[in-house]
């Protein structure tokens, strides 16, 4: 029978079972969650938005190969969190920016952000967020030159291209008028509207983003926050004749839907518990509409979503979860 | 309704192995190893010598402070009495006795004449001399807590959930032996002076609850089954008390705390037998499953067997087997010799021959904040985490590692495969280092300050 005294053991700590979900999974589910919306913006803009996304994911998988290489550290682009980021990046970037600004805001990203903070867990920032900051501060006017809906973008280059406003630019020119003239709430739900690569298609967002939410990738608390109080304040203090729809073309316009589903739910960069997420998604969503009525810009999302990023531990230090029992010693104390 | 803790994790419960397999008995081993520690609390001074005959039920081990006796589980003549590996680790004095294979019985074993004309005292002095401890794997002596809890406990709960994967023993038990469970709860109701007790059963397991339903009906008996929703650790003492009572033990407390005090299915029988029969603890229900097993099984053999024993009864090992467990998979004892003897609060013996942890070479938190929300005890493990890693003591003690029960909830969920309750064993340990050498260096301060004093 057995042979029990050769037996080659090991004697390691509990649990000596793990739920198979790990961080590839996750990762690959934020990717599959994307894909709608990928899809959809190759439909609107062209073949361009899938060439941009496919150098976009490379060059970040790169650059975190490369760094890890250099360093002599343990490998981690099997993780997939690198091409989460090239690809979030290529979404929020114009589909007309030119490859090599994706790839120098994916060195930013990957580098600078992520791996010189230690890599996965370790960065504060959004790295994908972090590097379109870094790309509109270096390259204004390509980062907000945006392609009119109905129009392809070429491969290569960006002549012949007629641009347009976004809906969120019209809005700060005090154009409500001329923007529902131009888009009608239909445009602005299914992406029919000018915009960075991913941000355009509210739909295809949120059938990704409940995509997430169903297989748990994500809790509700922060994108439910998030555009909620945006809605919330929209409706409350709309600059038009009629709130609801001035509320409507604010939740769709703009980066919030890929903001509220994709960005500000990043594990790394946002609160770990459920309440502080409540209290960072109502954060992001003051900070959006603040920038958006009284900001120079017409859009808001990244910044606010980078500015909450930075409260993140000082919202963990105040929502730890109640001591188990302590409840009743308090209760005992005041007795 | 169903009730439940807050937090927790689901895993598969994989008892499908063993839970329709009655329990069966093993053929009488030639050889028992019975380790004079199977209970919290300090070891047992061993009442034999080598050359001295045993019978089934005589005391060999007798408790000093807070502990339970431990008792021959074969009759035969001691071959030794020498350390020996054990499951906790390391060795421990036992006493080994060859087996007549006789099956003679003590003649401390004496069965009351009227049970149920027993007042208290006579009803916790048989259990304390029956050696009966937590048998679901804590292994708390069982009358110091009938009698450090009369009076104060107003909430008598058996433990049912059997929370932990694979472990199957508990359920057959309902199903096999209700009467003794009730039984056992009735003796428990009169002890503690309470009008019903109170069974928290997993939902994963309504035959047992229909089988223990049926029985108290039939006796008319005052115990109530409650359903729980399958979560693990339900059937850890706290959250059982929080899942049935909605109130939560104190830290650093126990359930009497509370107004609640807690025993396992296994630990009921146990009081029952002991106070119908008078026979002591002795022989122990073990599910013997996981990838590694040939044939899963539940088997019930005498206390020392050697766990290879109970392998061979299940078809041996599969050879690509490379950890044991001694309990369940999420806070047993991974063992590094099979050389083991089954001990009172073996629940279960376990071979994986499959990666079942899967370890990886980098483990990373990616602040997913799963571990927060499954942690019972409502720590937030990936800063306790960071903290130990740091070696923050102060903050660790601060973020309250104390009332981490090393449930292995945290651990089993995180993606990024952090050793997470391997991290807050080692944490734990440096709190209390911490706080020993301090009060040492208090102690010393005291003392020189005294002298100097006395010199001036």
């Amino acid at each position: 029978m057995t042979d029990y005294k050769n037996l080659k053991l090991i004697a390691s700590s509990n649990p000596h079972i793990r739920n198979n979900e790990d961080t590839r999974s996750l990762m690959l589910d934020v990717i599959i969650g994307l894909v709608p919306a990928l899809v959809m913006s190759a439909l609107l803009f062209g073949v361009r938005a899938l060439a941009a996304a496919a150098v976009s994911v490379a060059s970040a998988v790169f650059f975190e190969w490369l760094y890890r290489k250099l360093l002599k550290k343990p490998q981690t682009v099997g993780d997939f969190s690198a091409a989460v980021t090239g690809l979030l990046l290529a979404m929020v970037c114009p589909v007309t920016l030119p490859y090599w600004m994706l790839i120098l805001g994916n060195f930013f990203a990957i580098f600078l952000v992520k791996q010189l903070y230690g890599g996965l867990g370790k960065n504060f920032l959004n790295p994908a967020l972090a590097g379109r900051a870094a790309l509109v501060a270096c390259y204004a006017s390509q980062m907000t030159s945006w392609i009119a809906p109905g129009q392809k973008a070429p491969l290569l280059g960006t002549a012949d291209v007629v641009t347009a406003a976004t809906p969120l630019a019209l809005m700060k020119g005090g154009e409500f008028a001329t923007l529902s003239a131009t888009y009608d709430l239909k445009d602005m739900f299914i992406g029919f509207i000018g915009g960075s690569a991913g941000e355009v298609s509210s739909l295809m967002l949120l059938v990704g983003g409940i995509y997430l939410i169903v297989r748990k990738v994500i809790s509700w608390h922060t994108p439910v926050a998030y555009i909620g109080t945006v809605a919330l304040l929209t409706l409350l203090f709309p600059q038009g004749n009629d709130a609801l729809t001035y509320m409507l073309y604010n939740v769709f316009g703009g980066g919030l839907m890929l903001g509220a589903f994709f960005m500000a739910t990043d594990y790394v960069t946002s609160p770990v518990t459920k309440k502080g997420q409540l209290i960072y998604g109502v954060g992001c969503g003051l900070l959006t509409v603040f920038i958006r009525y009284f900001g120079s810009y017409p859009e808001g999302v990244c910044y606010s979503i980078l500015v909450m990023n930075c409260c993140v531990w000082i919202i963990d230090q105040y929502t730890k979860p109640a001591r188990f029992g302590a409840v009743k010693e308090k209760e005992a104390n005041q007795k | 309704m169903a009730k439940a803790f807050f937090g927790g994790v689901h895993p598969n419960d994989r008892k499908a192995a063993t839970n329709e397999k009655a329990i069966e008995q093993l053929a009488p081993p030639a050889q028992v190893v019975i380790p004079m520690s199977m209970h919290f609390g300090a070891p047992c001074t061993p009442l034999v010598q080598k050359g001295d005959h045993v019978k089934i039920g005589q005391k060999i081990g007798e408790f000093k402070g807070l502990g339970a006796p431990i008792h021959a589980s074969v009759s035969g003549t001691v071959a030794a009495v020498e350390p020996r590996p054990y499951s906790m680790g390391g060795k421990i004095t036992s006493v080994v006795i060859d087996n007549d294979f006789l099956d003679e019985i003590s003649e401390e074993v004496q069965a009351p004449a009227d049970p149920d004309a027993l007042s208290v005292e006579e009803m916790v002095e048989i259990v304390k001399n029956a050696g009966i401890v937590g048998m679901g794997g804590a292994t708390f002596p069982t009358h110091v807590k009938i009698s450090g809890g009369i009076g104060q406990v107003k909430t008598v709960i058996i433990n049912g959930a059997e929370c932990e994967p694979y472990i199957t023993g508990d359920h057959r038990a309902m199903l096999e032996r209700p009467e003794e469970i009730i039984g056992g709860c009735c003796y428990l109701a009169k002890m503690f002076g309470v009008e019903k007790v109170i069974i928290g059963v997993e939902d994963n397991k309504q035959n047992g609850i229909d089988a223990l339903n049926k029985v108290i009906a039939e006796q008319k008996a005052p115990v109530v089954v409650q359903p729980l929703r399958c979560r693990y650790p339900q059937g850890g003492e706290k959250q059982l008390c929080q899942a049935i009572t909605g109130k939560q033990v104190p830290p650093g407390g126990l359930p009497s705390a509370i107004g609640c005090a807690v025993f396992n299915i296994n630990t009921t029988c146990a009081i029952y037998r002991a106070i119908t029969t008078g026979m002591p603890v002795v022989r122990k229900v073990v599910t013997v499953s996981g990838s590694g097993v040939v044939e899963p099984k539940n088997l019930e053999c005498p206390i020392g067997t050697p766990v290879s024993l109970l392998f061979d009864a299940c078809g041996g090992l599969k050879d690509t087997t490379f950890k044991l467990i001694a309990g369940g998979p999420m806070m047993g004892m991974a063992q590094y010799s099979a050389d083991i003897p089954v001990a009172k609060g073996t629940g279960a013996m376990l071979a994986f021959a499959e990666d079942e942890d899967k370890t990886v070479e980098n483990p990373t938190c990616i602040r997913c904040g799963r571990c927060v929300e499954a942690c019972p005890m409502h720590l937030e493990p990936l800063y306790l985490y960071l903290y130990e890693q740091k070696n923050l003591i102060e903050e660790l003690e601060a973020a309250h590692i104390m009332d981490c029960i090393e449930c292995g909830a945290c651990a089993y969920i995180c993606p990024g495969r952090l050793h997470l309750t391997h991290t807050f064993k080692v944490g734990k340990q440096k709190v209390k280092d911490a706080a020993a050498k301090k009060k040492a260096a208090e102690a010393a301060a005291k003392a020189a300050a005294e002298a100097e004093k006395k010199e001036a």
